[in-house]
């Protein structure tokens, strides 16, 4: 594959495209945050003299090249300006997720070295400074919310504004210096490292060049025709590469203006205000978005609950194909016009999705029923499907050919093979350049030739050439008969469920299936309190018996749906438990991106599989759980396990 | 103590000189005597806590120091001048600030509302002015919201900033109470039972709001405190009342090992 050493028109990084959108877009805004009740605006002049003071700063402070700085926050502006001006000064950003417990931080900056971070607050602030005497070669920090820190000693601690005062101030001392240093950059040099939260082993650190960041958001915004009229609000994680190639990658590539919330509380009503064009989000958001128009629908009068269903119906029969385009009837039209008016226009308005024109899910499999919701309703929602180490994009659905099953084809210039045992490699100028530190992680994922194995198994269908992914390779096995185990395909039909917010299931090996279930406390507190349910704690939610025989419905209808697959029949559930704890990240059961760490969750509650499989009516378990604060505590349960009907396959066939 | 101009508190703060000052104060409704000739004073910058067991006069004692009681004896100094007898609204319109035990917010309105009626102090336009709402009015409230918008973000209740307040569960009520009194930029905040009835995470919340108020704004703290834990983690200064009488005056540690106070608190054997 051949590689240009220098990108077109000398653009070879970040800074360099910072240089371009201050002239070319210099009065329209780059980033807008609300703050005190209004959205404050910065244009692309004024986030270049922020940079360049913050950059100076840096430099005065004694950040070299080569030296990594880590940024811990919430999606902030000062963030992302605290990302572009380490790579002005040659230094390389290494984002970490501001809930990181101290621990798993320590092992991060432990790990790349770095010697500076740029932090919230107190909090982040509080966390380094308890790890600080394991980290040898840290030297300083920067906050930016300087709300009780007035009494901390600041010898090596000090307020982000500071800095970027003194890098004014010493503007003439070294400005030679920080545009020596910016020149430097090309094609070949660090953009990033992200450290990958992995859902086994430790976190590695991903290196990505300019090249792989900057080549990554051309193709992708040529593929969406993206361009300097996109408005995005930035929620997501900094540390996921997600939010790093939209909010940076696409944003300086494109000149869009990038949004920041409030506060996570009030994202949803930012969303609303700011009306995105060009929207991201996992499904578990898109989950929570439909369980609480559910939820408000069930508080609803009669009146409105019934127009409701009705129009939702209709855009379930005709809305997907009017998006894509395809012909429908000229009454159909009517009435989904009629709908837009009554119905989708103001669900869209109050969702926020008013004005999207490309809207993405990715990270795991999308719940087909969630995401034909969405369609229906005329958002553009798309799927694609990458990870860190190729920068994001593998594949992507190109508009009008988008189904909840594929993934779609190979984003501009991706190739894809697909090994004998189904596993999926692909190679792509966002091929990332190594794992920090870690030759033999490299060697193993990423060949000589560049190839990079993903670890998940799919197939291209004939037809569509389309992508379609099955389940993580490692997670596919077989059941005691030999027929397939794909747990993810059973776990994602019981996620559609409002009710059911995680799902677990076991029985690799097995003769049978279970699955661990955590409720939805906002979903089934809500129907809790219509029931006149009352309840103190989650964990008595959790097992209360209506809960789980509600619970049980669901499960069994998921049987009958799996039981439809001849080839998945064997992963239906026979017994069940719902979990009196959420899954959470701070207990390691959990990806900082949610995902569910199999291996983990099946060692650490190994007593209630067992229980499952031994046929008992109910189990008694004591959990460990860390606070956030790291502290350790332990609650025990008694948890109560249900049988599930399953459909007979054996039935089933003799019935045919 | 009261002779010095200021102290340095167990946590290493210099506080200023005192603000007011409380002398024999004694309060009777008919025949029963809620306080008995207590003085004590408050410095600036400090967090000075009025505790003791129930019925010991804590909440008579800030009644007085807010108007809302005349006492029959004794004289509040404040300010370096003597107070006459005044209604509760000329003492707040003097600095004085305050929340209470049983939140009194006006369930009807939105948070923002409600911490804007806490800058009622700062608004000099009368009802006509506010409502042609031209020239004066209109720049009053923009400053006005902009110093509330600093406090909301203060207090981190961003989220609720457009809820009614009926709508608010117990806790967030505690802190948009908080919020108003503050937005009135009080010399003297006075917390009537702040962390009452709340569970052990937020008093966590509305321990770290009270240091960091008093950090931030340099804000004079009196407060009235039930749980003995949050009271000697947060205040430099503790006055003790038992029966209407002081039994102890000092810093947490000295107010720990003073005799009286351990005997109020954990009784003694009559024998």
């Amino acid at each position: 594959m051949a590689q240009s050493s220098q990108a077109a028109g000398g653009l070879a990084s970040i800074p360099a495209l910072l240089q371009r959108n201050a002239t070319l877009f210099a009065d329209k805004d780059a980033y807008r945050e609300k703050e005190f009740g209004i959205w404050q605006r910065w244009t692309w002049a004024d986030t270049e003299k922020e940079i360049e003071a913050l950059a100076l700063g840096l430099i005065n402070l004694g950040v070299a090249e080569g030296d990594f700085v880590a940024v811990i926050g919430r999606n902030r502006p000062y963030f992302y300006w605290s990302m572009v001006a380490a790579q002005c000064v040659g230094a390389v950003p290494v984002p970490v997720y501001n809930d990181s417990a101290a621990d798993e931080m320590e092992y991060i900056l432990g790990h790349c070295g770095a010697k500076y971070a740029i932090v919230q607050d107190q909090e982040q602030v509080d966390k380094i400074i308890d790890i600080q005497d394991n980290l040898h070669q840290f030297e300083h920090m920067i906050y930016i919310d300087p709300r009780g820190l007035r009494k901390y000693d600041h010898h090596a601690l000090h307020e982000f504004s500071h800095i970027q005062n003194q890098g004014r101030a010493a503007y003439d001392e070294w400005i030679t210096d920080l545009q020596e240093r910016t020149a430097k950059l090309t094609y070949d040099s660090t953009c990033v490292m992200l450290y990958t939260s992995g859902t086994t082993g430790k976190p590695k650190g991903v290196v990505l060049s300019n090249r792989n960041v900057i080549e990554s958001a051309k193709n992708s915004s040529e593929f969406d025709n993206l361009g300097a009229g996109e408005e995005i609000l930035a929620y997501l994680p900094m540390a996921w590469v997600g939010d790093f190639i939209f909010s940076i990658g696409q944003a300086y590539w494109t000149g869009f203006c990038v949004n920041c919330p409030e506060s996570p509380d009030t994202m949803m009503t930012d969303l609303r205000e700011i009306g995105p064009t060009y929207y991201f989000a996992p499904p578990r958001v898109f989950e929570t978005q439909l369980t609480s128009v559910t939820i408000r629908m069930e508080d609803a009068g009669p009146m409105k609950r019934r127009m409701f269903k009705h129009f939702m119906a209709h855009a379930k029969k005709v809305g997907g194909a009017i998006l894509d385009g395809k012909p429908v009837g000229a009454m159909d039209k009517l009435k989904y016009k009629l709908g837009e008016f009554l119905v989708y226009g103001p669900l869209k308005d109050t969702l926020g999705f008013g004005r999207v024109r490309v809207g993405y899910t990715a990270g795991e499999a999308i719940g087909p029923e969630i995401f034909e919701f969405y369609r229906s309703l005329g958002i553009n929602l798309k799927q694609l499907y990458g990870q860190t180490e190729a920068t994001v994009f593998i594949t992507a659905q190109p508009d009008g050919e988008v189904r909840a099953d594929t993934v779609g084809v190979p984003s501009p210039d991706v190739e894809i093979k697909i090994a004998d045992n189904g596993e999926i490699f692909y190679r792509s100028p966002g091929t990332f350049v190594e794992y920090y530190n870690n030759p033999e992680s490299t060697a193993s994922t990423k060949d000589a030739e560049g190839w990079v194995a993903t670890g998940d198994a799919g197939f291209f269908e004939e037809d569509s050439g389309h992508l379609r992914i099955i389940d993580r390779a490692k997670d596919v096995g077989k059941m005691a008969d030999g027929s397939m185990f794909a747990p993810k395909y059973v776990e994602n039909k019981l996620k559609f469920y409002p009710d059911i917010l995680e799902a677990v299931l076991f029985g690799n090996g097995k003769d049978r299936c279970v699955a661990f279930i955590n409720i939805d406390l906002t979903a089934v507190g809500n129907w809790a309190e219509r029931n006149n349910i009352a309840y103190a704690s989650y964990q008595e939610l959790a097992g209360h018996p209506k809960v789980l025989d509600s619970i049980r419905e669901q499960v069994e209808t998921v049987n009958k749906s799996v039981a439809a697959d001849p080839m998945l029949a064997g992963c239906q559930i026979h017994r069940f438990l719902v979990l009196h704890k959420e899954l959470d990240a701070d207990d390691g059961e959990m990806t900082r991106t949610r995902k569910v760490r199999r291996v983990i969750v099946e060692d650490k509650f190994k007593d209630l599989i067992d229980a499952l499989y031994s046929g008992a009516s109910e189990v008694s378990t004591v959990t460990e759980v860390t606070y956030e604060d790291g502290r350790k505590g332990s609650i025990s349960a008694t948890l109560e396990l249900r049988d599930a009907a399953v459909v007979s396959t054996a039935a089933k066939v003799a019935a045919e | 103590m009261s002779t010095q101009d200021s102290y340095v508190t167990e946590d290493g703060r210099t506080i200023g000189p005192t603000v007011m000052e409380m002398k024999n104060i004694t309060l009777r409704f008919g025949g029963v005597k809620a306080i008995t000739d207590i003085s004590f004073d408050i410095r600036e910058g400090e967090i000075r806590a009025i505790i003791g067991p129930n019925g010991a006069g804590k909440s008579s004692m800030l009644n007085v120091i807010s108007g809302f009681y005349v006492p029959q004896e004794g004289e509040v100094w404040y300010k370096g001048a003597k107070r006459p007898p005044m209604r509760p609204y000329q003492v707040a319109q003097q600095g004085i600030a305050r929340t209470f035990q049983n939140i009194a917010l006006f369930e009807g309105m939105t948070v923002l509302d409600n911490v804007m009626t806490g800058r009622i102090r700062q608004m000099t336009t009368g009802l006509l002015g506010q409502a042609i709402w031209k020239g004066k009015a209109e720049r009053e409230e923009v400053e006005n919201r902009e110093a509330v918008e600093k406090i909301i973000d203060f207090l981190e209740i961003q989220a609720i900033r457009k809820t009614p307040v009926g709508r608010l569960p117990y806790g967030l009520k505690k802190r948009v109470e908080l919020a108003r009194a503050l937005a009135a930029e009080p010399s003297i905040l006075l917390l009537d039972e702040p962390m009452a009835g709340m569970n052990v995470e937020e008093k966590e919340d509305m321990s770290r709001f009270i240091l960091d108020m008093n950090d931030e704004f340099g804000t004079t703290i009196a407060l009235i405190e039930h749980d003995m834990g949050v009271v000697m983690d947060l205040s430099d200064r503790v006055v003790v009342m038992d029966y209407g009488k002081k039994i102890g005056d000092g810093t947490p540690t000295e107010v720990r090992n003073n005799q009286a106070v351990i005997d109020a608190y954990l009784g003694v054997a009559h024998d």
